[in-house]
């Protein structure tokens, strides 16, 4: 009987705790505010905010949408660039000088005037730092003793870009409209810099004020940075001291989510308003609901298998094109990358100038193993190959061991962790390699550069270009993709690149699969929002809030 | 004569004092050598992953000159027994070296990220054992009985169902569907603006805010991954509880007070409960050490930005300083729970003292 009256205690105490957990409980369908847009994004490899430093994907759209370049990638035709802080450019007869007229009366988001001594000493900074994304600008002959004069204000309002050779105007123009070429408020930056000893490595005596823009701000774009957590929340507010079309939100709120899964209930339930790492079943339920809906746009980056040619078997001309017939495109474009990526068989994203749009591959076991028998391989080979833990490219190894094994070829798949398969291919220690290359910048030098030229194939070579990591040792096409950066002549530069990309698919040991394609989930009542080819392009100033 | 009176107590001060200093030596020693272990193990796997930790620093586009100047300038290239001392000197003064993933130093991250697992792990436990108490309270008591066979279901599905799903399932049922509670994250973004953290606790922050719509708000945030953890250390307290009480009521003790007539209340709750507290303190502080070393699905899945996702990330960036920052902090918070337990049986069982 005692036993009894206890039940009754424990009926009460649990009745409390449901009651309280209802009491607590919030209201059923959340709501972003009105004058807010809630993202959720894998925000987690944002380790920096300066745009001298920066060269990841996520800090790359919020540097886009909170500095302004002298020149912008213009989004109705990507192998062209508008106007951004610059009004107009002119180039020397001889193509190595740039004059740059800045538009007048422009102001930073703190207030300060935008001059041209600003863009000089931004310019100045980024070479004299020397961080990763630096090569973009010192790749036109900018070094720490020389970029006073070679970058230079002539008054406040003209700006004078002198390059070491007469490179195409598209590719100086392209490469200005990277990150790393963000105007900077040199007043507000200077207040922020710190000491530093110098040492043989870095001869300067303070450190541009990199240790404060980690975190810190100071652009003159539509939307200012106003906070930054690492890998939880980054913050865009407007700026109201832009000079362009003001944006409609007055923040943009980007929250750390990972898990595809989340951001969908989220979305669904009210408290975000665009979803951004979606996987295929995600997105395709997404689709289906009627209050919401979905956009996507081709970014920069593809997916590839390459061969290592210190591999004796994948060295052989004939195995490299046997493989090539050797991946199911179809299927995997139908199932493994559905809405997130299209079949790409170049090497150069769609959009950029001179991509050439040729699919010649199929899948074709016969016309795989009459190649194979001609480099005298019949019977076909043991391969491995590496293949980081994720998703698509998992899906797609298997797919590929699956396939090479209707020829004979016996592929072993060693699984890793990303950063551990990237180390040993890196090394060039790999059979076959399962990878992805996002291009550095918008202009097709960046993947060419990568994909076809190895100016040294030793193992010490010191420009470790994709070519190199494969041992793909190529002088006649490294020399064709230098003179491409020369020719002056738009169309004829555009061939150049036709051409090396068919040279690539005739001969490389490259097996590109796909190009990628970003996808974003949206509730029905967020209004202009476009996702644009690279991360840097994706603005969210023109977008509404019904 | 009287010398000898005088001379005992004294003699045994002086013998109680020299057992407590040899107790704190030994202690001493004994997380010393705890720690060093600790810190060697973590520091070599660390390094012999085959992983280049540049790559993590400057990322696969950088050019060839900056990779090696970073290698110059990280000291990756000295021998490894030289980097292990330059970390302990390190550490021995404080400095575990910055974070190449958020370029914070290391301990400034884990200040940001440990109270946001810890405010979850603690209302989890408490979650936990005031119900995992009394069920298995319940279990034992009708030992056999049709509440038995439940309380023991919902410990095996509390076990064995993947905490992973069971989130998404919880999110999908209580805040997707129902609406009872938020979503994933610490608090709501239009509080961004009005909320400042105090102490990173955010439920105790609202109270010393006085802010009643943030803590409505903090609270609906995390009542689902707490329940949820509750329910997994409910599970096994349960469990523990349960075996602990069926030991206590099978002893004489328990025969003789029912002889001596006390009511069973009494017996269960002051008799039988009081003397299975002890090892069920164990059993709890265990659990909540499990808990802070902060759940990595949990965490994942409700987008909470606690110590678990913290290490999981840096782990799979190969930020090594993060690790072993964080492994540190874990290897503290499970010494000193142990300690913590300790003195909480000296307080519940008085055979435990020293004397």
């Amino acid at each position: 009987m005692m036993i009894g009256k206890m039940n009754g205690h424990f009926r009460l105490m649990l009745a409390g705790a449901a009651l309280s957990a209802m009491v607590f409980a919030a209201p059923a369908l959340a709501a972003t505010p009105a004058d807010t847009l809630v993202q959720a994004w894998a925000i987690d490899d944002t380790i920096t905010l300066d745009p001298a430093e920066s060269f990841e994907l996520s800090p790359a759209e919020f540097l886009g949408n909170a500095y302004d370049m002298l020149v912008r990638l213009d989004i109705s035709d990507t192998t062209k660039v508008r106007p951004g802080v610059a009004e107009s450019w002119t180039v020397s007869d001889d193509g190595l000088t740039y004059t740059f007229k800045l538009k007048p009366g422009l102001k930073f988001a703190s207030g300060n005037p935008i001059t041209a001594k600003d863009v000089a000493w931004s310019f100045e900074r980024v070479v004299k730092l020397d961080k990763s994304p630096a090569f973009i600008l010192t790749q036109f002959g900018l070094t720490k003793d020389n970029v006073t004069e070679k970058a230079k204000a002539v008054d406040d309002g003209t700006f004078v870009f002198t390059v070491d050779k007469s490179y195409a105007p598209s590719f100086v123009l392209n490469c200005l409209t990277a990150t790393v070429g963000a105007v900077m408020d040199s007043k507000l930056v200077l207040e922020h810099v710190a000491p530093v000893t110098p040492t043989d490595e870095y001869k300067f005596d303070n450190d541009f004020g990199n240790g404060w823009l980690k975190t810190g701000y100071a652009g003159s774009g539509p939307f200012k940075i106003r906070d930054w957590r690492a890998n939880e929340i980054l913050v865009l507010e407007r700026n109201d001291n832009y000079y362009g079309d003001k944006p409609a939100l007055a923040r943009v709120i980007y929250r750390h989510v990972k898990e595809s899964a989340t951001q969908r209930l989220m979305l669904e339930a009210g408290d975000i308003d665009v979803a951004r790492n979606l996987e295929p079943g995600d997105l395709e339920a997404i689709s289906k609901k009627a209050d919401l809906t979905t956009t996507s746009a081709p970014k920069g980056t593809v997916y590839y298998i390459s061969l290592n040619q210190k591999n004796e078997n994948l060295a052989k001309p004939e195995v490299r094109q046997a493989l090539k017939y050797l991946v199911d495109y179809d299927a995997i474009g139908s199932t493994l990358i559905k809405g997130i990526g299209e079949i790409r068989q170049t090497y150069q994203a769609k959009g950029v100038l001179g991509a050439l749009d040729s699919n010649p591959f199929t899948f074709d076991v016969a016309k795989a193993k009459e190649l194979l028998e001609k480099a005298g391989l019949k019977d076909g080979f043991t391969v491995t190959m590496d293949v980081r833990n994720t998703q698509p490219v998992t899906g797609i190894a298997e797919s590929f061991q699956q396939t090479v094994g209707q020829a004979g070829i016996k592929l072993e798949i060693i699984p890793g962790d990303g950063k551990q398969t990237l180390t040993k291919y890196r090394a060039r220690n790999h059979d076959m390699y399962i990878g992805q290359w996002g291009m550095d910048y918008w202009d097709p030098n960046s993947n060419a550069e990568t994909f076809t030229s190895n100016p040294n194939n030793a193992d010490d070579g010191t420009v470790k270009t994709l070519a190199w990591r494969n041992a793909w040792d190529v002088p006649e096409l490294t020399e064709k993709t230098k003179a491409a950066l020369l020719e002056r002549d738009n169309d004829k530069r555009a061939t150049m690149y036709k051409e090396l990309q068919q040279a690539a698919l005739d001969t490389s040991p490259f097996l590109l699969i796909f190009q990628q394609t970003e996808v974003a989930g949206l509730r029905g009542n967020v209004k202009n929002y476009k996702l644009g080819p690279n991360f840097d392009s994706n603005f969210v100033a023109p977008v509404t809030k019904e | 004569m009287s010398t000898a009176d005088t001379q005992t107590p004294a003699r045994r001060a002086n013998k109680r004092a020299s057992a407590i200093l040899k107790a704190i030596a030994s202690f001493v020693v004994i997380v010393g050598t705890t720690y060093l272990g600790l810190l060697a193990v973590t520091f070599f796997i660390g390094r012999v992953v085959p992983i280049d930790p540049v790559l993590a620093i400057v990322g696969d586009r950088a050019p060839a000159h900056v990779v090696e100047r970073t290698r110059e300038e990280m000291g990756f290239n000295l021998p490894y027994y030289h980097q292990f001392y330059l970390y302990v000197k390190g550490v021995l003064s404080g400095d575990f070296g910055t974070s190449v993933l958020t370029t914070n130093p290391v301990m400034a991250d884990i200040r940001r990220v440990f109270p946001a697992t810890m405010e979850l792990a603690t209302v989890g436990t408490i979650i936990g054992a005031a119900l995992g108490i009394p069920l298995g309270v319940l279990a034992a008591v009708k030992r056999g009985s049709l509440a038995d066979q439940i309380v023991r279901i919902i410990g095996l599905i509390g076990y064995s169902v993947p905490i992973f799903w069971l989130g998404l399932l919880a999110l999908l049922v209580f805040y997707a569907r129902l609406g009872w509670t938020a979503g994933p994250g610490r608090i709501d973004v239009v509080f961004e603006y009005t909320f400042t953290p105090i102490t990173g606790f955010f439920l105790l922050d609202a109270v010393l805010n006085r802010d009643r719509a943030a803590f409505k708000d903090i609270f609906a945030h995390i009542i689902l991954p707490a329940s949820l953890l509750g329910y997994f250390s409910l599970a096994y307290i349960s469990r523990m509880t349960r075996s602990f009480m069926l030991n206590e009521l099978s002893q004489e003790y328990i025969v003789a007070a029912r002889a001596k007539g006390l009511s069973e209340t009494r017996i269960i709750w002051g008799h039988a409960l009081r003397n299975a507290a002890v090892p069920l303190v164990t059993v709890i502080a265990l659990s909540y050490a499990g808990l802070l070393e902060g759940s990595v699905l949990t965490e994942t899945v409700f987008a909470w930005p606690g110590l678990g996702l913290y290490i999981t990330n840096s782990l799979q960036n190969a930020d090594m300083n993060a690790v072993l920052g964080g492994t540190i902090v874990i290897g503290s918070v499970f010494i000193a729970l142990n300690l913590l337990s300790d003195l909480l049986y000296r307080l519940l069982d008085p055979r435990t003292r020293i004397r």
